[in-house]
């Protein structure tokens, strides 16, 4: 594929790897914030090729796992409801709720489909007008504009029987929280290259100065991640704290006006709980007044629903940076893919499942010994094959 | 959060208000709804995410930076050639440093 | 990065709280992933434990009676639930021959007859069925086994999908073979007879919510030919075989490390993975190693086998794009690990169940 497979070049990335390597001479702490760039760190294995010292924190860019459980647990009532289709991302079918995850409520009967685009649930309403269909709206500025559009759409067609459960999160006041929190050792950022495809980074500047530190705009290929992490790697070694642009091709400093201009008329910021973090003020995203009729937490009538987040579970502090999953005592042992006790360990994006599936528990020398059963030969002429 | 992948845009059309496009990616084609990238036209490309045009790919910035992580690290043993490369990248002992040189231990 | 003693032991790890998480049965107990393992495990193997079923074959292998000529039978049952019924490439009729017939035929056994049980519901149309037959019937004689008894059931409208196939396969194991998925063993090679993730993509293509326009077809395929050129070129110095549907590679792979208990390391860039496959795998966050496949198998054999039989599989239509895909090591028993494209390594993990859409 054009503008994906160039940006995987085994023999490239060895090379930006021994550049990093080279203008490094102190430990840094790096924060990917995107949890689809800790997917791609983590597949690829960019954080085997780093110096030892250069640690990648996986930050809380998965929505998947930053929707408060009270927000999931709503999705669960609504969809257990008869005459409700229930559409949602992938990924969010086995977050788990307080009771639960959305296969079990489909186990059960309810109706809950799994869709590629909001757009494809506006279409579902339309051909299915007695049924209420509901769109679980969750993600970032990315996901933002697809679900704005999906109400805008709505509207306009007149359908009465679509609504949006909404928990939209933004990136910027995570960054500040996260800055701001004591304890935090997270040097530099790197910033989400498709959240910055529709917000640009004019947001990032007054960042950087405040807490003085480089904040790079960077892509999701393992070249673009090598260039983020050197670009980084360069400003700290440096003492400098600029924003910069490694994602240049995709991402423009204002963004996607047009994109923009929706989600002023379509949402409005509101203060936002992050499941495992906590209320951030300002970090999210709710339908304005203009837009509430299709909100489904108003359209819906949910009582009794009562949170409770397992006490074992330390996503938060996963999340914040302020543990590695591994270090969690119930990582790998009560809490598991299988049986995840938090949602960091559902999502693939998430950092307890990313580290459990592509076995960060491992040290670098395990993983070494493990993959010496290559012979070199063997695999340089199977690539050929 | 952000699977978004670039594509190419075969055709575009309106379709009840909405402009939608299709577009392919490497083989695979999605309808796409392009109202948030105007600029876009037939045969640029476009990154998309769930079902959305959410940026237009800078066809020749992406040539530049591509350029510059070609030359980026290299060595004069490595202005070998392309195949030369490849199977020495593969031969290459695995370790936390690429070339084994800056490994603590 | 913990110490390697307090390190989760994977090639021993068996759920803790077995079948308690999910009361009811979800669609991820029919995934091909640890769900279903666990159903295994827990529930029919302890209600029906015997020495043949213990093996957890693709069939089961055994003597009718005991010193009773020397052929020895090999069983296979399978049920067909997929949606759509018809599929680029396929339908539900041709996947219930295939998929019978392969599961005999990597248990290292010659398939020769079939039974298939229709459950058909109220109101299925008459013509959709004669299509599925007729591709039964194609597809049986493609196969060169015979469908030798059946049996049909009818539903009311709503409980059911408009057809689900169940069928059984019996065939003669084959003499001078030893295949089964606790042979692996450190140094095998490891083979796969083609592209992957073909046919998941294919159905995936068509799947409401989700579809796409793509020139992808599923694999379907008998592959008892292609595989008994492999077994006559390879012999004894095949291990194990096995055809990587539900799940796709990476399960297959970690259900032989755990068999055999060896660990199995493979190179990502060798995989075959088709251009479009690859294209819809990145649409969709999926990845290929996961996607389900209905005509490719996956071979270990010993390495002074593997050139010959990497050569008949390569000689075969089914398996012109049959690579060389990695290597059985005794580090890590139980699991499976991949050097990247990057040149790094990473651990494949069997999935929990069936593999979700990664949007967001």
């Amino acid at each position: 594929m054009k503008y994906l497979t160039e940006f995987r070049n085994g023999a490239i990335a060895q090379r930006m790897a021994r550049e990093i390597h080279a203008v490094t001479t102190r430990p840094w702490k790096i924060m990917e914030v995107c949890g689809g760039q800790t997917h791609s760190i983590i597949k690829n294995g960019i954080d085997q090729m780093l110096p030892a010292g250069v640690e990648m924190v996986h930050g809380p860019g998965c929505p998947v796992c930053v929707t408060p459980l009270e927000l999931i647990d709503k999705a669960l009532a609504i969809a257990a409801q008869p005459g409700v289709l229930f559409c949602s991302f992938g990924d969010m079918l086995r977050v788990p709720g307080t009771e639960g995850d959305l296969f079990q409520v489909k186990g059960r009967g309810g109706d809950v489909r799994i869709v590629y685009s909001p757009l494809d649930a506006v279409d579902l309403a339309a051909k299915n007008p007695d049924k209420q269909v509901v769109f679980f709206g969750v993600g970032f500025e990315t996901t933002a504009p697809a679900n704005a559009m999906s109400v805008h759409v709505a509207r306009r067609r007149g359908l009465r029987n679509y609504s949006l459960l909404v928990s939209h999160v933004l990136v910027p006041p995570a960054i500040e929280a996260i800055m701001s929190a004591p304890g935090n050792q997270v040097q530099a950022f790197l910033a989400a290259g498709h959240v910055c495809s529709v917000m640009g980074y004019w947001e990032y500047p007054p960042l950087a100065e405040k807490f003085r530190i480089p904040i790079v705009v960077t892509g999701f290929e393992p070249l673009d991640l090598l260039d983020g992490i050197r670009r980084a790697v360069l400003q700290l070694e440096a003492g400098r704290h600029e924003v910069e642009n490694a994602y240049e091709r995709v991402v423009r400093y204002e963004g996607n006006p047009a994109a923009q201009a929706l989600l002023r008329e379509v949402f409005e910021v509101t203060d936002r709980a992050w499941r495992g973090i906590g209320m951030i003020p300002r970090s999210g995203w709710r339908l304005s007044a203009a837009y509430r009729d299709f909100d489904a937490e108003e359209r819906f009538q949910l009582s009794g629903i009562r949170t409770v987040e397992s006490p074992l579970c330390r996503a938060g502090d996963v999340l914040r940076g302020a543990i590695k999953p591994a270090e969690c005592p119930a990582f790998g042992k009560e809490c598991t893919p299988r049986h995840p006790l938090g949602a960091t360990m559902v999502s693939t994006e998430g950092a307890c499942a990313a580290y459990y599936n592509y076995g960060r528990f491992l040290s670098a020398e395990q993983l070494a010994a493990a993959g010496s059963g290559l012979g070199a030969s063997h695999v340089a002429g199977a690539a050929h094959d | 959060m952000c699977l978004a992948i670039p594509g190419k845009v075969e055709s575009i059309a309106d379709e009840g208000g909405l402009r939608v496009g299709r577009v392919n990616f490497g083989g695979v084609v999605k309808r796409v709804c392009m109202d948030y990238v105007p600029e876009v036209e037939v045969g640029d490309y476009t990154l998309v995410h769930v079902g959305f045009a959410i940026s237009k790919i800078d066809q020749q910035t992406a040539e530049e930076t591509l350029d510059s992580f070609r030359q980026m690290g290299i060595l004069d043993e490595e202005l070998a050639g392309e195949e030369e490369q490849l199977a020495r990248a593969a031969a290459r002992p695995q370790s936390l440093c690429p070339d084994g040189s800056c490994d603590p231990q | 990065m913990t110490e390697p003693g307090t390190a989760p032991d994977f090639a021993n790890w068996t759920c803790p709280l077995p079948l308690r998480d999910y009361p009811a049965i979800v669609m991820g107990h029919g995934g091909g992933g640890k769900l279903g393992n666990e159903l295994v495990e827990h529930l029919f193997l302890p209600a029906f434990r015997n020495p043949e079923l213990e093996n957890l074959g693709d069939a089961a292998v055994f003597d009718l009676k005991p010193g009773f000529g020397p052929a020895r039978i090999a069983m296979s049952t399978d049920s067909f639930v997929v949606q759509p019924l018809f599929f680029p490439g396929g339908s539900i009729g041709a996947l219930a021959v295939n998929g019978t017939v392969n599961d005999l035929a990597v248990s290292g056994a010659e398939p020769k007859f079939l039974s298939a049980s229709f459950i058909l519901e109220e109101g299925f149309p008459l013509a959709q069925l004669a299509a599925i037959v007729d591709a039964m019937a194609e597809a049986a004689r493609v196969a060169q086994v015979r469908i030798v008894t059946g049996d049909t059931k009818v539903v009311e409208r709503g409980h059911g999908d408009g057809c689900y196939i169940s069928t059984a396969g019996v065939g003669i194991q084959r003499s001078g073979i030893l295949v089964g998925p606790d042979r692996a063993r450190p140094g095998d090679e490891v083979l796969v007879s083609g592209t992957l993730g073909d046919h998941g993509m294919a159905i995936m293509s068509v799947r409401e919510g989700l579809e796409f326009e793509s020139q992808i077809r599923s694999d379907c395929a008998a592959l008892n030919g292609l595989i008994a050129d492999a077994l006559i070129a390879g012999g004894r110095g095949v291990h194990a075989m096995r055809d990587p549907t539900r799940g796709g590679l990476a399960s297959t792979l970690n259900e032989i490390a755990a068999a055999s208990r060896v660990g199995v390391a493979i190179d990502e860039a060798a995989l075959p993975v088709r251009p479009e496959v690859q294209s819809a795998c990145e649409l969709l966050g999926l990845d290929p190693v996961y996607v389900a496949n209905e005509g490719k198998a996956v071979f270990f054999v010993a390495p002074e086998a593997a050139d010959r039989v990497l050569a008949a599989l390569r000689a075969h239509p089914l398996g012109k794009d049959a690579a060389r895909i990695g290597r059985v090591t005794a580090e890590h028993p139980g699991m499976l690990v991949a050097r990247t494209a990057m040149g790094a390594n990473r651990v494949i993990a069997t999935q929990i169940g069936e593999q979700l859409p990664r949007i967001c």
